[in-house]
C-alpha cells in the first residue's frame, strides 16, 4: 500500500500549480470564464505545451500518462485554480480519438492545435445513451448527422465535434465541422453550446460505440470529482482564512464553536472525497470501475454542495458577492454536481444494479 | 498510488482467516451475529483461544508477549474478526493499560501486571469519567491523599464499562489541587478488593448492563500503586487516548453491518415486495455504503501516515466522527428495516421462536439505541471536532 504519487505525477501536479497561479489569478480567470471563447486559447496552446493534454493520453497513443491517477492529478490542480480552460471536454475527446484510433486528430489535440469537444446529451436525454434521438445517416467519411445536442462543454470554438448519434448499427460515433453552435457562458463560467444539426456532413468514427461513449464519459466523472476536491480545498482555506481576520463581538469569529465545528465537518467530508477520488482513479479502468465512479461522483456531489453552501454562509455578506473568488468556487461546486449526472443519478445507477 | 495489499498482508489475511474458521467457537459468533450480550465466560473464553495463538495483545511488542504488528496487520485481523462475527477484545487491560505501563511504569509493575493480563487473571476496568467530569475530564474531583505508604481515595467514577466482571479499575486522581487542573491528577491502580469500594450498575436505555458507576470511601491502596510520577496522570491519559485508539474507524464492524443489512432488505417485504426493490429506502442503504467505501481509504492512507510516523491527532478524530456516523446509521437503517417488527422489547419472556422477524434481527431496535452511544464515548463526536479545529485554526 502506498498512497504517495509518483515522482512524475508530483512533478506534473507542481508545475501545473505553478503555471496557474501564474496565469490565472482570480481576476484574470473571470474576465476570462465569462466572455466568448470563455477560455483563453493562448493559455490552452501554453498548458499543451506543458504537457497537460499529453499527460492524460495513454503512452500507447504517444502520451505520458492517461490513467486515473493523471486525470485526478491534473484535474485536482484545475479545480484549485477555477480554472475555466475547456480540460474536461479535452479528456472525454482524447479517451474517444484514442480507442477509435484517431492517431492524426489525436496528436492535434495534443499538441494544442486543433480543440475537440464532445456532444453526446439533448435537451431530454441526459442520462443514458439508450434514448439519443440524434442520427446518423450514410457510410464512412459521407455520413449526415440530423438532431439537436445540448450543453455541449467547450464547444465554443472547437474545431472538431464528435457526436454521438443513432446509426444503423447502435449508437455510433461522428466528427464533424458542420454544426452549428450557439455558445454561451455557464453561470459557473467557461463556455458551452446548444448544437443544432441540420444535415451536418460527417465522418463515422465507429457506428457502434456505446462502451468507449460511457468509458469516456466516465473519465469525464473521475475528473469532475478530481476538480471539487481541489475547489473545495481552496475553499475551505479561504473560509478558514476568513473566519481568522473576521472580527465581532471584538474577537475573531474562528472562536465561536459553532463555526468551528461546521468547518470540520466539511474538512472531514473532503478527506473522504480524496479517499474516494484515490479509489475510483485507480479503479478506472477495472471490471468494477463504473461502480467506483458513480460512489465518487455521489460523494463529490453531497460534499461539494455542503462545502460551498457552508462557505457561503459562514462569508456572510462577503461570499454573496461577485468580487470576492469565494464565490465563484461556491458556484463551480455546486454547479459541477449537474455535469455529466448528478449525484441522484449516480445514486440510483448504483441502486438498479444492486437490485439486478 | 498503489491501494494494493502487499503479498505477505495478503497471506496475513489469509492467515487470520483461516485461524478464524478454526478456532472461533460457534456459540460466540452466533451471539456476535444476533449483537447479543456476551457474558464474562464468553469474552475471557475468546481471549484464552487468542491467547494460546500469541494473538491476543496486537498492540503490544513481542517481548511482553504481544504481536508486534503492523498497524495494517492490526486493521486486517480486526476487520477478519469483525466478519467473522468474533467477540470483541476487552480492550481495558490489553490496549487501554498494558501500553501504559509500558511507557510509564516501573519494572515491577510490568512484570507483575502485564503478564496477568495475558492470562486472564486479572480484568481490568477504567475509572476516567466522574458525575461532574465528563468532557472536561480535568476537572475530576476524585481524591487521593496519602497517608504514610498508603493513598487514601475518596470520590466517584461513572461509565466503568464491564466493570461488573472486572477484578481491578485504573483510576485518575486527584492528588494535588494547586496549579492548573491538569497537573494535580495521578495515575493509580486499584484492586476492586479494597474495602471501601462499591460497584452499582447503571441500565442503559436499551434495558442492557453494560456500564456501572464505582464509589470509593476510604478506600486505602499501596503508593506502589501509582503508575508513573505523582501528578504524570494527565500526561498518561493523553499518551492513553492519543497512541491506543486501536480501529477507532471500526470499518470492520460497518462492513459486517452493512452486509446483514443488505441481507435483510433481500428477506424483509414492503408493498409485497422485497424491501431492496424500494428505491427510496436503498437510496439511504448505497450512500451510506459510499461513505464507507471513502472511509476504508480514508483509514488505509491513516494508517500509511501513522506507520510514517505522524502523530495521530486529527487524523483519529476524523475516523471517529466518520465511523460512529456511519455504523449509527446503518443500526438506524437495520430498524427501520424491520418496520413494526421491530417493536418487541427483548425482555427473557419474549417469546422469541414466535416474532415474525429473523432471529438475528430481535435486537435490532436495541442495538439501535445501543449504539448512540457510540458518538458519545471515547471523547465525544464534539471533542473531537474540538480537536481537529485546534489544528485548523490554531487557537
Amino acid at each position: 500500500m502506498d498512497f504517495t504519487h509518483t515522482e512524475d505525477r508530483r512533478m506534473l501536479s507542481d508545475s501545473l500549480r505553478r503555471y496557474l497561479a501564474e496565469q490565472y489569478d482570480i481576476d484574470t480567470r473571470i474576465k476570462v470564464a465569462y466572455e466568448a471563447p470563455y477560455h483563453a486559447p493562448g493559455k490552452w496552446r501554453e498548458m499543451a505545451e506543458l504537457g497537460i493534454l499529453s499527460a492524460l493520453v495513454s503512452e500507447a497513443h504517444g502520451g505520458f500518462g492517461g490513467a486515473g491517477f493523471d486525470i485526478a492529478v491534473v484535474f485536482e490542480e484545475l479545480g484549485r485554480a477555477l480554472c475555466p480552460e475547456p480540460m474536461l471536454p479535452a479528456l472525454m475527446a482524447i479517451k474517444l480519438l484514442e480507442s477509435c484510433n484517431e492517431t492524426d486528430l489525436l496528436n492535434e489535440v495534443v499538441a494544442g492545435s486543433k480543440r475537440v469537444a464532445l456532444a453526446v446529451y439533448e435537451p431530454d436525454n441526459y442520462d443514458t445513451l439508450d434514448t439519443l434521438q440524434t442520427t446518423a445517416t450514410g457510410e464512412d467519411d459521407e455520413c449526415t448527422l440530423n438532431g439537436r445536442k445540448s450543453v455541449v462543454y467547450g464547444a465554443p470554438g472547437a474545431d472538431v465535434l464528435l457526436v454521438a448519434a443513432r446509426s444503423s448499427d447502435g449508437i455510433g460515433l461522428f466528427a464533424t465541422t458542420s454544426a452549428e453552435v450557439a455558445g454561451y457562458a455557464m453561470i459557473d463560467g467557461g463556455g458551452a453550446a446548444e448544437v443544432t444539426l441540420t444535415d451536418a456532413p460527417a465522418r463515422c468514427l465507429s457506428k457502434d460505440a456505446p462502451d468507449q461513449i460511457e468509458a469516456a464519459l466516465n473519465a469525464g466523472r473521475l475528473a469532475l470529482c478530481a476538480e471539487a476536491v481541489g475547489a473545495m480545498d481552496v475553499l475551505v482555506g479561504m473560509t478558514v482564512e476568513y473566519l481568522m481576520q473576521r472580527q465581532q463581538f471584538g474577537t475573531p469569529i474562528a472562536t465561536f464553536q459553532a463555526l468551528q465545528h461546521r468547518l470540520v465537518d466539511m474538512a472531514v467530508e473532503i478527506e473522504q472525497c480524496r479517499s474516494i477520488v484515490i479509489l475510483a482513479a485507480s479503479q478506472l479502468d477495472s471490471e468494477d470501475g463504473a461502480r467506483y465512479i458513480c460512489m465518487a461522483k455521489n460523494l463529490a456531489g453531497r460534499a461539494a454542495a455542503l462545502v460551498a453552501e457552508e462557505a457561503t454562509q459562514m462569508h456572510g455578506g462577503i461570499g454573496m458577492t461577485w468580487e470576492y473568488g469565494g464565490s465563484h468556487y461556491t458556484k463551480r461546486l455546486i454547479m459541477l454536481d449537474h455535469q455529466l449526472g448528478d449525484r441522484f443519478a449516480q445514486l440510483h445507477k448504483l441502486v438498479t444494479a444492486q437490485a439486478a | 498510488m498503489d491501494l494494493s495489499f502487499t503479498p505477505e498482508e495478503q497471506a496475513f489475511r489469509d492467515e487470520v482467516r483461516a485461524f478464524l474458521d478454526e478456532s472461533l467457537p460457534e456459540e460466540l459468533a452466533d451471539k456476535g451475529s444476533n449483537a447479543q450480550e456476551l457474558t464474562k465466560h464468553d469474552a475471557e473464553r475468546w481471549h484464552a483461544i487468542l491467547n494460546e495463538k500469541g494473538w491476543l495483545a496486537v498492540t503490544w511488542p513481542e517481548e511482553y508477549g504481544g504481536t508486534g504488528w503492523t498497524a495494517v496487520q492490526r486493521h486486517i485481523f480486526e476487520e477478519e474478526c469483525a466478519m467473522a462475527n468474533a467477540p470483541r477484545i476487552v480492550p481495558f487491560g490489553l490496549n487501554m493499560l498494558g501500553p501504559v505501563l509500558m511507557k510509564f511504569g516501573s519494572e515491577e509493575q510490568k512484570a507483575q501486571i502485564l503478564p496477568r493480563i495475558l492470562d486472564g487473571s486479572d480484568w481490568w476496568c477504567q475509572g476516567y469519567s466522574e458525575p461532574g467530569a465528563g468532557s472536561d475530564l480535568a476537572s475530576l474531583k476524585t481524591r487521593a491523599v496519602r497517608d504514610g505508604d498508603e493513598y487514601v481515595i475518596n470520590g466517584q467514577k461513572t461509565w466503568t464499562t464491564l466493570g461488573q466482571h472486572a477484578d481491578k479499575i485504573f483510576c485518575l486522581v486527584r492528588t494535588s489541587t494547586e496549579g492548573k487542573p491538569q497537573q494535580g491528577i495521578s495515575f493509580v491502580l486499584v484492586d476492586l478488593n479494597t474495602p471501601g469500594i462499591e460497584m452499582r450498575p447503571i441500565r442503559l436505555i436499551e434495558g442492557g448492563h453494560e456500564v456501572n458507576e464505582v464509589f470509593f470511601t476510604d478506600a486505602r491502596v499501596p503508593v506502589s500503586n501509582l503508575v508513573g510520577e505523582q501528578n504524570q496522570g494527565w500526561t498518561i491519559a493523553k499518551y492513553l487516548l492519543t497512541h491506543e485508539r486501536t480501529n477507532i474507524a471500526g470499518v470492520g464492524f460497518a462492513t459486517r453491518d452493512l452486509a446483514k443489512l443488505k441481507q435483510l432488505t433481500r428477506t424483509v417485504k414492503r408493498n409485497g415486495r422485497p424491501l431492496c426493490e424500494d428505491a427510496a429506502f436503498m437510496s439511504e442503504v448505497t450512500e451510506l455504503e459510499v461513505d464507507l467505501e471513502a472511509l476504508r481509504i480514508t483509514n488505509l492512507r491513516m494508517l500509511q501516515q501513522a506507520k510514517d510516523g505522524a502523530a495521530p491527532g486529527a487524523e483519529s478524530s476524523m475516523l471517529k466522527i466518520k465511523g460512529t456516523v456511519i455504523r449509527q446509521g446503518l443500526s438506524s437503517l437495520y430498524r427501520t428495516a424491520l418496520g413494526p417488527n421491530a417493536a418487541p422489547f427483548p425482555a427473557e419472556d419474549r417469546p422469541e421462536n414466535q416474532l415474525c422477524v429473523p432471529e438475528e434481527s430481535v435486537t435490532a431496535a436495541a442495538s439501535y439505541f445501543n449504539n448512540r452511544k457510540l458518538s458519545i464515548y471515547g471523547g465525544s463526536n464534539e471533542i473531537q471536532r474540538n480537536i481537529i479545529a485546534k489544528g485548523m485554526f490554531g487557537v
